[in-house]
């Protein structure tokens, strides 16, 4: 899907969902278990005569993003009125910001196409309020009526608008994953939540104009669109139909890109300025959310190779999640950080990964007990492996189970040197056939003898000290 | 009037017996002035005040509210279709604070559309009538505020003034009406017309009342964003006269098309003052001319927005079966407001479109300021303390006299909304009359300085008879 011809920008709607209360009034933002339509007031509702307040820990959080994404804080921010109608917009217009937005020219770094850092350059960054949410009886073309939602509507969003700087879909998902670990880095969001982040992109391929592909909520979803947009205007262009500028939908299920509006339909939004509220003078209160900034993703991964001296991969696929991050930084505390760094980042990762769960369901302290018995020669690098994945799969009371606990449970103490010792000597005579190969000049027969040793030992030896023993008992006969 | 009222109740009279009186006389009113009595409510609140009276600055007293002002379970619906039914589930701000103060809501008064008018000919119930002669406008948008007032219908009442909709009235109807400075008084809970423009304020039967009223309604409220914190003092600097004071009077209030009768009034007044031992001189607001263009650019284009909301979808008028959402908002909207208000929408939508937002909305702000720096340098040091003029250039016309010809309807409006787009305060005041019709005399202040204008609007009410006079139509 590379290619010098492709060029993609994103827009990213992201949810500040870590606020208690919404931008413009106090309704609790924590709505997510809840029923419809339970979490409004009159404000949100947009009920007559009612006015916006902004929220102030808002305009922070905003700020902090700002800041995180290298953008220039302008002085001077104020909102204004998007109108259209939609039975979600209760008031019929969006608070959003347009002219004098809160930042401006920042950017971030992504793993390019080719492994090499990259630099997106960021356009802006500008608050505006959530709409409500409908939901449909069906399918939005077939429903007989639709739902509103208010809960959502009035949640803080920040919109994040990149310069048209990505090649790939790769390259938008990397972006996209980047982002997301800033801002749990930041405190102000919860990729986790329903709605949280929802993704707009513009593509084209050099020469072409552009479709604008709309409201996708998964990473993984905006790199299929984008993917099957590629394929759609290239394939386009070899039948020599130009791409026209157009908004298009993605159908999630079938994994296609449908045309919903073209240029000539777009909607003129009558912006002006919001009479409610008044500018507020930001750059006054850079300082303050400035120095409460905590440590990004690039520095956290610089500082980890210097302090706890560990390869750059490791480094970087540690921080690339907050959670990951201070669990490791924990464990290292407790234990050799070079092996801690290992085993979480190819190991445990890779693990919780495999299924889908989050590392908060495993502890610091379980992990510096498998770390210190591997160390002291108690359990093997196998055994370690299968105290994790039981410890993981474990449904019921997690203090039921304990590495010590598993260790003991499935028999996965080490075998020591005397049993070892014994079991290579059996083993050796009950493979005549083996040891004659392996005389013979055939190296590979000591995997053979290896394997009976293991299998004598329940695999509690460890396979490397169990084939040098082998190969020293051969070579003394 | 209220300190009468008051002294009354607390001399042994019945709120409730009063309040029924004034719902006996509403019921027989030919005016039109009312649209809707919360008669459940206001007589329940009665007897609890007989049976225990409270305290408080309004304690006992009746009082009317503007359809505009969202009053929790009375319904609120500007005068139009679309809201008719609509009942908030919220009081106002000054709602809270008349309550606070002991006040009784009695009923929601007949209005503009949306406060889109200066006769309160274009609300959806009908037109209210001036109790000075019937077949004449009571001015507005508040025209059935000033007529409850005026008629005895209410001993006070809340009026919303975007471009004069509380000082035309007044001074059509003979009474007392105060827009105060723009963020004096909180918003919230005032159904938007022109958010910048616009203010809550009283009126009453006399200049007392109005300042009672500013100490009960104004001061800051969080949920407003543009409110302030309010000095106060009305009541207690009220009775300090005019002595030593300068009044300036802009030579762009006078001349063509202000009649006579009215500009005769208005220099008596001005004289009245001078005899009280004023000064006056006069002074030039040179961008007068450009305020009614500015003015209702800024109007509509903000209008257009704010009622974009009403679409029957959550509250409001229902018709019959829906169909889809675009063809069923479209068809409550259509029927839903009246011609004015399409009027105004349209224009106002057309104003902040693509391409032309530069041209008439971004020039109509530059124009607001030239306005508002018109008036801070006529009111500087060394300047005038207060202007004079007319509030109105005529007395009340009749009943669909000018209804089909907005033009001339918006051009009643040049002398008061050139203080909306300053922001600064203004009463209007009764001031002699031209054919038995009433004249107001409109007096402006400095920016939060509420006090000197009820001040000097005091002195002249104390030096003069015409807020004493009641329409024989009524009596
Ligand atoms: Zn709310």
């Amino acid at each position: 899907m590379a290619g010098g011809d492709v060029i993609i920008g994103l827009e990213v709607h992201v949810q500040l969902n870590r606020l208690h209360s919404k931008l413009f009034c106090g309704c609790s933002t924590d709505y997510h278990a809840s029923d419809p339509n339970t979490h409004t007031c009159p404000v949100c509702l947009g009920l007559p005569g009612t006015l916006p307040v902004v929220n102030r820990r808002a305009v922070e959080y905003a700020i902090r993003v700002a800041l995180a994404l290298n953008c220039q804080i302008q002085g001077e921010t104020l909102f204004y009125r998007k109108n259209y109608y939609y039975p979600d917009l209760p008031k019929a217009f969006q608070i959003t910001q347009y002219d004098f937005p809160l930042g401006l020219g920042g950017s971030i770094l992504i793993k390019g196409e080719d492994g090499e850092e990259k630099k997106i350059r960021i356009t802006r960054v500008h608050m505006e309020e959530d709409p409500g949410r409908l939901v449909h009886a069906g399918t939005i073309d077939r429903a007989k009526y639709s739902m509103v939602d208010y809960n959502r509507c009035g949640m803080s969003l920040l919109e994040v608008v990149t310069e048209p700087d990505l090649r790939s879909p790769k390259e938008a998902r990397s972006f996209l994953d980047k982002l997301r670990n800033i801002l749990e880095y930041l405190d102000v969001f919860d990729g986790g939540l329903e709605g949280a982040m929802r993704i707009d992109s513009n593509i084209s391929l050099v020469g072409g104009e552009r479709a604008e592909v709309k409201n996708i909520s998964s990473h993984k979803g905006v790199e299929k669109a984008l993917a099957y947009e590629i394929t759609r205007q290239r394939s386009a262009r070899r039948r020599g139909v130009a791409q026209v500028q157009e908004t298009r939908h993605y159908d999630e299920l079938r994994a296609i890109t449908v045309s919903i509006r073209t240029k000539e339909e777009a909607h003129d939004y009558r912006y002006f300025p919001e009479p409610d509220l008044v500018p507020m003078r930001i750059a006054d209160w850079v300082p303050k959310v400035e120095a409460e900034l905590p440590e990004l993703p690039d520095a956290k991964r610089e500082r980890f190779v210097a302090e706890y001296g560990i390869a750059d991969d490791h480094a970087r696929s540690l921080t690339s999640e907050i959670r990951v991050a201070n669990f490791y930084e924990v464990v290292a505390k407790r234990a050799p950080p070079r092996l801690a760094a290992a085993w979480i980042a190819d190991v445990l990762k890779g693990e919780l990964n495999y299924r889908d769960i989050t590392i908060d369901k495993f502890s610091p302290d379980h992990m510096v007990e498998i770390l210190s018995m591997l160390e002291g020669g108690k359990i093997t690098e196998k055994g370690a492996v299968e105290v994790i994945r039981t410890i993981l799969d474990h449904s019921g009371d997690p203090s039921e189970v304990t590495p010590a606990r598993v260790v003991e449970a499935k028999g996965l103490v080490r075998a020591g040197d005397d049993a070892v010792k014994a079991a290579v000597r059996a083993a050796v005579e009950e493979s005549a056939q083996a040891v004659a190969d392996y005389r013979a000049g055939n190296e590979k027969a000591i995997n053979f003898i290896v394997g009976v040793v293991m299998k004598k030992t329940r695999g509690r030896a460890d396979p490397g000290e169990a084939n040098r023993l082998v190969k020293e008992t051969l070579d003394e006969i | 009037m209220i300190r009468e009222l008051q002294e009354g109740l607390f001399a042994g009279g019945s709120a409730e017996e009063m309040i029924n009186s004034l719902f006996e006389k509403i019921r027989r009113s030919r005016l039109n002035a009312y649209n809707h009595i919360a008669e459940d409510q206001a007589l329940e609140r009665a007897r609890e005040f007989d049976r225990a009276p409270w305290e408080g600055r309004l304690a006992g007293v009746p009082i009317a509210i503007k359809s505009s002002i969202s009053t929790k379970g009375i319904e609120t619906n500007c005068s139009s279709r679309i809201l008719s039914g609509y009942i908030p589930p919220y009081d106002a701000h000054v709602i809270e604070r008349l309550k606070e103060e002991g006040a009784i809501i009695i009923g929601k008064t007949n209005m503009d559309e949306f406060a889109m008018g200066t006769s309160t000919e274009t609300s959806y119930f009908g037109p209210t009538k001036n109790p000075w002669d019937l077949d004449r406008v009571p001015g507005g948008s508040s025209g059935g505020s000033a007529a409850a007032v005026a008629a005895g219908e209410a001993p006070a009442s809340l009026g919303s003034d975007t471009g004069g909709s509380i000082r035309c009235p007044a001074s059509f109807c003979g009474i007392v009406g105060l827009k105060p400075t723009y963020g004096l008084v909180s918003r919230y809970g005032l159904v938007s017309y022109a958010n910048s423009l616009e203010q809550i304020g009283p009126l009453t039967a006399n200049v007392e009342d109005a300042a009672l009223m500013m100490e009960a309604i104004s001061g800051h409220d969080p949920r407003d964003s543009t409110s302030v914190k309010s000095e106060g003092g009305y009541l207690s600097g009220l009775y300090g006269g005019v002595e030593g004071l300068t009044f300036g009077v802009p030579e762009e209030y006078f001349g063509e098309g202000v009649d006579p009768l009215v500009e005769e009034a208005v220099w008596d007044a001005i004289s009245k003052l001078e005899e009280l031992g004023a000064s006056w001189k006069m002074v030039s607001l040179p961008h007068t001319k450009y305020a009614l263009a500015a003015y209702y650019i800024i109007a509509m284009s903000v209008a257009s927005s704010n009622l974009a909301r009403f679409d029957g979808l959550r509250y409001g008028l229902r018709l019959g079966a829906d169909q889809d959402w675009h063809t069923t908002f479209s068809e409550i909207r259509a029927a839903g407001f009246g011609p004015e208000v399409k009027r105004r929408v349209l224009l106002g939508t057309y104003a902040l479109s693509a391409g032309y937002y530069g041209r008439y909305y971004l020039k109509a702000l530059k124009v607001r300021t030239l306005i508002k720096q018109d008036f801070e340098r006529a009111l500087s040091a060394g300047g005038a303390d207060l202007l004079v003029t007319p509030t109105m250039p005529v007395p009340a016309f009749k009943i669909g006299e000018r209804i089909e010809d907005p033009l001339s309807l918006y051009m009643a409006d040049v002398f008061t909304v050139p203080i909306n787009l300053a922001g600064v305060p203004a009463i209007s005041v009764p001031c002699g009359f031209a054919d038995g019709l009433p004249i107001g005399l409109q007096i402006i202040g400095r920016h939060f300085d509420e006090a000197a204008v009820l001040r000097a609007a005091e002195a002249y009410e104390d030096a003069t008879p015409y807020h004493e006079a009641v329409p024989k139509e009524v009596i």
